[in-house]
């Protein structure tokens, strides 16, 4: 049985107030969910990033477990350290508590910079749960492209302009590259669902080995929204198959949420281009002369999207 | 009981660690450091130690692995060399910037490109301002020595600092020596059980490591390093002093050799240290005023020791294994400095030397001396290069 929203109301914060994320930041609400999933004690590693910088900034902290941050690229060996560290006094019998360890990264240091740190960490099965803020870009240099980034976005490094759309190249499917590791549990979650994300990290927490969730991150600076719409637009990536809910455990892929009921015709498929009408950086898309890129992207999602529902059937 | 073994340089590294047992070693292999590890992982395949040991994807992660088991509370080594260290450069300042000791032996080795496999210390003196303590060994005795030292060394309270146990790769990483191996129980007795301070497994009083640090205290905490540094000579010396207790082997933190009466001495760190006692021997049999000066310690750079020794020489030669291009040899200009404020000012010149492997043998130390007598070096020199 998953805990109500009222027992998981009354678990300890362990991110706390006083942090400077931007108002409408997705990645506390993301990190509180996550964190509610487990009563065990928690040790964190953080990637470099917004995150890191806005929950730390010495002599304050925003964190009430133990937390390191020590570089950019290399969170999941970072936390695979700690894990040894673990096992070894324990096996030593100079430790007794029973630990779930946690990292917490951006895109950038998971599907770019911190790819290989996060790839060898899954390889050798250190017992951790990867959480990525997947916003699509590097928000905290400056909404720079990422591997994550969707075509047709404009960005600070590949800005739509005369000649460009904005992204020429469609994003990194992560997720399933984290899943080719035969990793034993790989979920993508969202936000708005906080239900479906608790339940996931649960999973992620408990399943004995290396788990990843790869969470859809509304940014208001760098997508160009509203803050009061961070919730709503990570309902948006789902409800338009951008951003499919479901998970991978030990081989079964499974869609869930409003993806689960999309599949099974209970629930209308958005098209992308509400999801394009809801953000500033795809404002180029909307006209004439991008309609094309529009169109690819539409197209490319419904494959991605064909493609998922197969993994998925029984 | 003093055990008697014939082992390389590497191989003693590896079994001074077998008798410490760290909680955690996390590796990368790269040539010529290869031999630790494997034999390193001998040692935890037949269950001889209790460590978990961590085959890293490469020395980033290496380093990024023993960080994260250092501040969780683990006693933490790692080796490499060359490129591998060049790798862990960023995580070499986040490891010292977090006091963390962790031990680090260096099978130095010349940096690519063009790429070679063989000794110079252009990579160990990459990292010479990243907050590390340096040792350099002469040969396998030395390597293993310094193993056992570093680790009190590290962990001292006064210093909490990583260190590197550098060996010259090949020379002494490669070549099998008569090694005198102390007791495991004596080694263990020595190095102490680790204390680790404000660990990230105390879940009881949760410690954030790493924060984002503002002009408002970045300064303090780089001179909290600085501090710390400050006490390594003092600290090594106890140390020394307490392993030659246990060992009968004396070290200091620069040795001279003939140095008193000498009005000529060359210094020099690593396997080279031993060609120049040779040379200075066969000298001194014809009569000439000559020595020399093993440089163990590199960081902190001792300079008011080298000060005490070769102050009133008539010349000194600093012989570099590296290379700073468009400046000398990297120790070379701290000699130089540390000679600055004597009364008896020797003159003081650079012979940047072995690049790549290149061997210096007696003959090619001979040349040093002789020009240096006859006044006829160059302020920075390159000894046998072809030019």
């Amino acid at each position: 049985m998953s805990p109500t929203i009222k027992e998981l109301s009354h678990r300890p914060a362990k991110l706390t107030e006083g942090h400077r994320l931007c108002a409408g930041c997705a990645e506390p609400v993301i990190a509180r969910q996550v964190l509610m999933a487990t009563d065990k004690p928690v040790i964190v590693s953080n990637a470099t990033g917004c995150f890191e910088v806005s929950t730390s900034v010495y002599p304050f902290t925003a964190w009430d477990v133990p937390w390191i941050h020590s570089a950019f690229e290399n969170a999941s060996a970072t936390i695979g350290g700690v894990e040894a560290a673990y096992k070894a006094l324990q096996r030593k019998g100079k430790y007794k508590e029973d630990i779930r360890f946690v990292v917490f990264g951006g895109d950038g240091g998971t599907y770019d910079i911190g790819f290989q740190s996060l790839s060898g960490a899954i390889e050798r099965g250190h017992y951790f749960l990867y959480v990525c803020f997947n916003n699509e870009a590097y928000m905290n240099t400056g909404i720079q492209r990422s591997s994550a980034t969707m075509r047709g976005a404009s960005t600070t490094t590949c800005p739509s302009g005369l000649c460009s759309p904005g992204k020429k190249e469609y994003p990194k499917d992560l997720t399933k590259i984290i899943i080719a590791h035969d990793i034993p549990y790989a979920a993508q979650a969202s936000p708005h669902n906080w239900k479906d994300m608790v339940d996931k990290a649960a999973k992620g927490f408990e399943i004995g080995g290396p788990a990843f969730m790869n969470v859809v991150s509304p940014c208001p600076r760098g997508w160009r929204h509203d803050p009061s719409q961070t919730i709503e637009i990570a309902k948006l990536a789902v409800e338009t198959c951008i951003w499919p809910l479901y998970e991978y455990e030990r081989g079964k892929w499974r869609l869930t949420g409003e993806s689960k009921r999309i599949a099974e015709g209970k629930k209308e498929k958005r098209p992308v281009s509400d999801w394009f009408k809801s953000q500033g950086r795809f404002r180029q898309l909307l006209t004439e002369k991008w309609a094309s890129v529009a169109q690819d992207v539409q197209a490319n999602v419904d494959k991605k999207w064909n493609e998922l529902q197969d993994l998925c059937k029984e | 009981m003093e055990q008697l073994l014939a082992m390389n340089g590497d191989q003693a590294i590896a079994y001074a660690w077998k008798q410490i047992d760290p909680d955690v070693v996390a590796a990368y292999p790269i040539t010529p450091q290869t031999i630790i590890v494997e034999a390193f992982s001998d040692y935890v395949a037949d269950g001889q130690v209790s460590t978990e040991y961590v085959c890293a994807e490469s020395e980033h992660s290496a380093l990024s692995l023993c960080i994260g088991a250092a501040a969780a509370g683990a006693r933490t080594a790692t080796a490499t060399a060359s490129a591998g260290l060049a790798y862990m450069w960023e995580m070499l300042y986040i490891a010292s910037s977090m006091r963390l000791p962790i031990v680090m032996a260096v099978a130095n080795r010349a940096l690519s490109g063009p790429i070679n496999i063989h000794c110079d210390h252009d990579d160990s003196m990459g990292g010479r301002d990243a907050g590390w303590i340096q040792v350099y060994g002469e040969n396998a005795q030395e390597a293993y020595d310094n193993s056992v030292m570093a680790f009190r060394i590290a962990e001292h309270m006064d210093v909490r600092l990583p260190m590197m146990t550098c060996l010259d790769g090949f020379i002494t990483s490669h070549s099998l020596e008569n090694m005198s191996l102390l007791p495991d129980d004596v080694v263990k007795k020595f190095v102490g059980e680790f204390k680790a301070i404000r660990p990230l497994l105390d879940i009881h009083n949760p410690t954030s490591y790493g924060p984002f640090d503002a002009p408002e205290f970045y300064f303090e905490h780089k001179f909290g390093q600085i501090k710390a540094m400050d006490k390594v000579i003092p600290v090594m010396r106890e140390v020394q002093a307490d392993f030659a207790k246990i060992s009968g082997r004396s070290y200091d933190i620069v040795e001279p050799y003939y140095v008193d009466d000498a009005d000529y001495v060359v210094v020099a760190a690593g396997s080279t240290a031993g060609t120049l006692r040779a040379v200075v021997d066969e000298l001194r049999a014809d009569g000439k005023k000559v020595g020399s000066v093993k440089m163990r310690l590199f960081r902190p750079f001792p300079a008011g020791e080298i000060a005490k020794v070769l102050e009133g020489k008539k010349a000194v030669a600093v012989m570099d294994r590296a290379i700073s291009i468009g400046a000398a040899g990297p120790s070379f200009p701290e000699v130089r400095s540390a000679l600055f404020d004597v009364s008896q000012r020797p003159k003081v010149v650079n012979y940047v030397y072995g690049l790549g492997g290149r061997d210096v043998g007696v003959d090619d130390v001979k040349v040093v001396f002789s020009q240096l007598m006859k006044g006829e070096s160059k302020v920075v020199n390159y000894l046998g290069v072809r030019q």
